[in-house]
Parts: C-alpha cells; sequence; structure tokens
C-alpha cells in the first residue's frame, strides 16, 4: 500500500544522482515546500505526482538554482550544490525542459539547439547534434524557422533536444505532454525512453499523464508542498492514482 | 537647393554620431533593463581620449603622427571606455540589478562624477586615487590573505578602519599635492574645466566638391565610421557566438541561465561593447566641435529619443530613428527648412515658414523634435518597426 515516508531514505548505492535533503521553499512569506527528501539513482526515472499547485515545479525549480531554499541541501552527484548559480548547474550536468517550454522565440532552431550545447562546453563528449536529428526528425526541416513560429509540440521536442543538446546526466521535465496532442506525446515520450536506454541518464519528470508516469522505475507523490508516498511505480494503484492524479 | 543638400548631409553625419551612441544603449537596454544616464559621458571619455592621443602625437614630432592620429585615437576611444564601463557594471549597476530607479539614480550621479573628474583631474589627483585604491583593495587583500576566514565580530570593523584609513590618507595626499599650486606638476590641470580643440588630421580638412555642393571629408569619415561600426555590430551580434548568448540573454534571461549561459559575463560584455561604442561616437565628435565635460549631455537626450523612436533591439528601427532625428533637429535648428521653403516664394506658405523660423535655434528646434516625437508614440507606442507576429507575446 501507500508507505508514506517521513525519514530520508540513504539509498544502499554509493553516489545517488540527486538528493534532497529536508528542503524548505518560500515564495516571499508562503511556505511552498515543506521538508521535501528525495533520492534519484543513476539511470533512474522518477516521476513526481500531485495535484496544480501542490509544489512541483517549485522543486525543480529548486533543483536547478531559480529559486533558493531556505533551509535544507541539495547534492548533486555527491556534493552540494545550493550555493550554485544556475549556469554553473547547468554545466555540472543538469538539463532542464520548463513548463510551457521556454523557447527563446526570436532565435531559429538551429540557434536554440546550439545554445543546448552551452552546458556542454566545458566537459568531454561529440556533438550531438545529429543524434538529436534521428532522435526528434520532425525539427530537421524546421531548423531555419523561428523558435517561436513553432507549434506547441515542436517546441516541445526542441525544448527536450536543447537541454540533451548539453549532454546532461539529470534531465528534469516539467509536464513535457501538457497541451500536446496524443500522438506527439508518444513521439515525445519513446524519444525519452530511448534516451534513457542509449546513455543511462537519470530523469526526473513530473506528468499528469497516466501513460508517461507508469514508463517510470518510481514516483513520489506530494500534497501541500511535501512528499506523501513514494514508491515503485508498478505498486501504483488505481486508489493512489484517483488520490493524487485526477482533478 | 545645393544649401538644402549640404545641410540634409551635415544632418546625416549627426545621425550617424546619434546612431553610434543610440547603439550601445539600445543593446544594454534590451538586455538589462538599465537606463544608463553616463552613456553620454562614455562619449565624453572617448572625446579626452582623442585629444591626450593628438598631443600625444604632437609630441612625437607632428608630420606623418599627426595625419594618423585618429586611428589609435579611436581604438584607444573604445577600450577606454569599455573598460569604463565594464567598471561601472561590475560595481555599481550589478549591485543594482532590478531595481531601475535606483540605477537611473546610481548611473546620474556617475555622469556627474566622471564629469567633475575631468574638470578637476590633475597628477595630484590621480595619485590620490591611487593611493586610496591601493590601501583598500590592497588592505582587503591582505585581510583576505591572512585571516581567510574573516575575523569574525572584528571583520565588519576591520573593513570599516581600512575604509576610513584609505579615505583619510588618500584625501590628505591628494589635497597636498594639488596644493602646490597650478603651475606645479602635480597641481596642473590635466584639461581645466575650459573646452579643449582637436585638430582633424589634415587629409580630413577640406571637401569633396560635387557642383555646387561640397561634402566635408570629416563629415565623410564620420558616416563611414557609422557604417563600420553598424556592419561590425551586426555581425557580432548575428554572427558570433557572444552574440548569440546576448541575443539569448535579452529574451529570455531565465531560461538561459538554465542552459549554461554565464549571465552576468554576458552581462558584463554587453555593457563594455555600449560603453566602447559610445566611446567611438565621442571620437568621432571631436571632428565637429569642441571637446568639453558637457560633450555628453548634449547627445544623450537625442540618443535616448533614437532607441523610444527605433524601438529597443531593433537595429533597423535605431538607424532610421537615428538618421531621421539627426537630419530634422539639423535641418529645423540651422533653420535651413524655413530658409528654402522661403526661396521658393509660395505666399502660401508663409505661415509655415514663419513657424519653422521660430524653431531656428538648436534648442527650439528639440522642442519641436520632442513634440513630434510625443505625437509619433501615440500613433506606434512600440517604436518604428514592432515585433509582429507569434513570437511576440512569448
Amino acid at each position: 500500500m501507500v508507505s508514506t515516508l517521513t525519514t530520508p531514505q540513504t539509498p544502499a548505492t554509493a553516489n545517488p544522482m540527486l538528493h534532497l535533503q529536508g528542503l524548505d521553499v518560500y515564495y516571499g512569506e508562503s511556505h511552498i515546500l515543506r521538508q521535501v527528501d528525495l533520492t534519484i539513482l543513476p539511470g533512474q526515472m522518477v516521476c513526481l505526482i500531485g495535484r496544480n499547485g501542490v509544489g512541483k515545479t517549485t522543486l525543480l525549480k529548486s533543483v536547478m538554482g531559480l529559486l533558493q531554499p531556505r533551509q535544507g541541501n541539495i547534492f548533486y552527484q555527491g556534493q552540494s550544490i545550493v550555493r550554485r548559480s544556475p549556469d554553473q548547474r547547468a554545466k555540472l550536468g543538469i538539463g532542464y525542459v520548463p513548463q510551457g517550454r521556454e523557447i527563446i522565440p526570436r532565435l531559429t532552431v538551429q540557434e536554440n539547439l546550439q545554445l543546448g550545447r552551452e552546458a556542454q562546453r566545458e566537459r568531454k563528449g561529440g556533438d550531438r547534434f545529429d543524434e538529436m536529428m534521428d532522435l526528434f526528425p520532425a525539427l530537421k526541416d524546421l531548423l531555419q524557422r523561428m523558435g517561436g513560429d513553432l507549434s506547441g509540440g515542436q517546441q516541445q521536442q526542441l525544448a527536450i533536444a536543447r537541454a540533451l543538446m548539453g549532454r546532461p546526466s539529470l534531465l528534469m521535465l516539467d509536464e513535457p505532454t501538457e497541451g500536446i496532442q496524443p500522438s506527439i506525446i508518444l513521439e515525445i515520450e519513446a524519444a525519452v525512453r530511448r534516451t534513457i536506454e542509449t546513455t543511462g541518464i537519470s530523469v526526473l519528470l513530473v506528468e499528469q499523464h497516466l501513460h508517461f508516469v507508469q514508463q517510470a522505475d518510481r514516483y513520489y507523490a506530494m500534497q501541500r508542498g511535501g512528499i506523501v508516498a513514494s514508491g515503485s511505480t508498478e505498486e501504483l494503484s488505481q486508489d493512489i492514482i484517483q488520490e493524487f492524479l485526477s482533478v | 537647393m545645393s544649401l538644402f543638400a549640404s545641410s540634409l548631409f551635415d544632418g546625416i553625419s549627426i545621425g550617424a554620431v546619434l546612431l553610434m551612441s543610440a547603439l550601445g544603449l539600445s543593446i544594454v537596454f534590451g538586455l538589462m533593463g538599465v537606463i544608463n544616464l553616463a552613456h553620454g559621458e562614455m562619449m565624453m571619455l572617448g572625446a579626452y581620449t582623442t585629444y591626450v592621443v593628438q598631443n600625444g602625437a604632437k609630441a612625437l614630432g607632428g608630420g606623418l603622427w599627426l595625419n594618423l592620429y585618429i586611428f589609435p585615437a579611436l581604438v584607444l576611444a573604445f577600450v577606454v571606455a569599455a573598460l569604463v564601463g565594464l567598471f561601472l557594471e561590475r560595481n555599481i549597476i550589478r549591485l543594482l540589478y532590478g531595481r531601475p530607479l535606483e540605477t537611473l539614480l546610481a548611473t546620474w550621479g556617475v555622469s556627474l562624477i566622471l564629469r567633475q573628474f575631468v574638470r578637476s583631474v590633475s597628477w595630484g589627483f590621480v595619485a590620490g586615487l591611487v593611493i586610496f585604491a591601493v590601501l583598500f583593495w590592497g588592505g582587503r587583500w591582505v585581510l583576505q590573505r591572512f585571516r581567510p576566514g574573516g575575523l569574525g565580530r572584528m571583520h565588519q570593523g576591520a573593513i570599516a578602519l581600512i575604509t576610513l584609513l584609505s579615505i583619510g590618507i588618500s584625501v590628505t595626499a591628494g589635497y597636498g599635492l594639488t596644493g602646490l599650486g597650478e603651475t606645479s606638476f602635480w597641481g596642473k590641470l590635466w584639461f581645466s574645466a575650459r573646452n579643449v580643440d582637436v585638430t582633424p588630421p589634415g587629409w580630413l580638412q577640406g571637401g569633396l566638391s560635387l557642383g555646387t555642393v561640397t561634402l566635408p571629408y570629416a563629415r565623410l569619415f564620420i558616416i563611414s565610421l557609422m557604417v563600420v561600426c553598424l556592419v561590425g555590430i551586426y555581425w557580432f551580434l548575428q554572427r558570433s557566438p557572444w552574440g548569440l548568448r546576448i541575443r539569448a540573454v535579452t529574451q529570455n534571461r531565465q531560461m538561459s541561465a538554465c542552459l549554461g549561459i554565464p549571465t552576468d559575463r554576458v552581462d558584463a560584455l554587453a555593457f563594455a561593447l555600449g560603453s566602447g561604442l559610445a566611446g567611438v561616437a565621442g571620437c568621432a565628435v571631436t571632428l565637429l566641435g569642441s571637446v568639453g565635460p558637457n560633450l555628453g549631455s548634449n547627445y544623450i537626450v537625442d540618443a535616448f529619443m533614437v532607441v523610444v523612436v527605433g524601438g529597443v533591439g531593433q537595429l533597423l528601427g535605431s538607424i532610421v530613428a537615428a538618421m531621421g532625428i539627426g537630419i530634422t533637429s539639423y535641418l529645423i535648428g540651422s533653420g535651413t527648412l524655413g530658409f528654402v521653403l522661403s526661396n521658393m516664394g509660395a505666399s502660401f506658405l508663409q505661415p509655415v515658414i514663419d513657424i519653422l523660423d521660430f524653431f531656428a535655434t538648436s534648442s527650439m528646434a528639440k522642442v519641436m523634435i520632442f513634440a513630434l516625437i510625443i505625437g509619433f508614440l501615440q500613433i506606434r507606442p512600440a517604436g518604428l518597426f514592432p515585433q509582429q507576429g507569434r513570437s511576440v507575446d512569448v
């Protein structure tokens, strides 16, 4: 059944990819995240579920460095990163696909992808451009178009490709299927799945779409700013889905 | 007609100067939302740099040096203004990020300081500044070096003591040295408050005769300089990696940071670049008239108008706006337009001519230009070429 989680679980393996420890985040005076503990192992895909407004996006923003926690710590590959700026975290290998995609509108698709390379500059590994063209063939014909002129689904694919261009070790996706037609959702799912298999990166996914949630290895459920349940997605029963997913 | 043509040409060269300084303002405003009121003083510094280089050329014996000094002067004007801009951004503007009103006041203060600086700078003054810098930063370095963890509760006090001591010693030294008198080495003012003159190189004096119209070489030089700057900036923004970063941060700062772009370095670079361009504009201005501490303030307002009318971050809009404002203000301010119309001898134009004559001084021409701009902005609030299409609201 639902395993309620109050104490931080120290994973058996040496270094988790990401480990949040007692994270407290505020927007001004309103308390958004309350004592959040979360662990992602290397190569693991973790899904964060919960209704609107429970703090899922806030959690991702805190990991990226866009919000500063008032208490608690964030460990990435064993080192604390709370004092690092977002661009330093990106260079350490955290890729971020935000809600609303945030494609730079008046840059071409090609230039948007080129910006994805920024995070990779100081680490080794070849260029991923051709790989991305294989992963998202739809982008091939759009390279000279302005990013802002693309449809929602195309922008979502571009946002994921852009994040992957930087060869992240941890990819964070914030509602990648929101407002996108079903056929594209399947494409995006397949692409994320394929990337995990070929590169072995960890993924932190925020998602409402049940089919995508079930692709993950583990789930964490949030309610009113705290983690209230977690477990393997195989245990994800109809009750839990009813409780945390349906709006 | 030849009067009209040559006035038009003069107007274009004024527009070229405006454009060079407006480009930097536009980039900085688009990127950081900072209205830099000290931008005009970057022009002033560029102009004084030119003056210094010219004097250096004279000291070297003139001849070839006096003919070619303008090229090293251009480079140095860019470098000096860019370095001052960089210092400004790192030490003042960065600390006020996201507070436009405070930034406005702070940069205005900086502009006043810079103006007074060129009025009262002498070797004694510089010595005082150097002593302060050495004591202040040296003291803090020593503190950092030997007590890396700070001194605990005494740390703030130690820094305050260093600050007070360095101010005290440097002010005393500065006063002592400048007090040696106007004629001594230490007390002699470099520029003084009076305007100084830069003599254009020989090959820039005179003009190109086209029938009845003479186009001064100096103004032709300024226009070609503007074209070079424009092409350079266009290439830099559109083709270079740092240009791409500047464009990305301008449009979406937060996401750019999340992609790994060092936004603080982008800010510093763009600010230095904009200041450097103003320095080049200042160097160009020396060919048109004398150089004084208030040189920048004559251009800064017009440069802002170019940014507003052209639309922020719009290269084409800036070009059209700069030319429009430069030409119109020159044609009206010099009285050329009224004169040309009255020569046409059409009596029904008399009221128009009277109005134009009324505005035919440079300050009254500004009044008219601003009135026109206010009217224009009622019709097109987003400038000449607003963004269109799906990406506007994103």
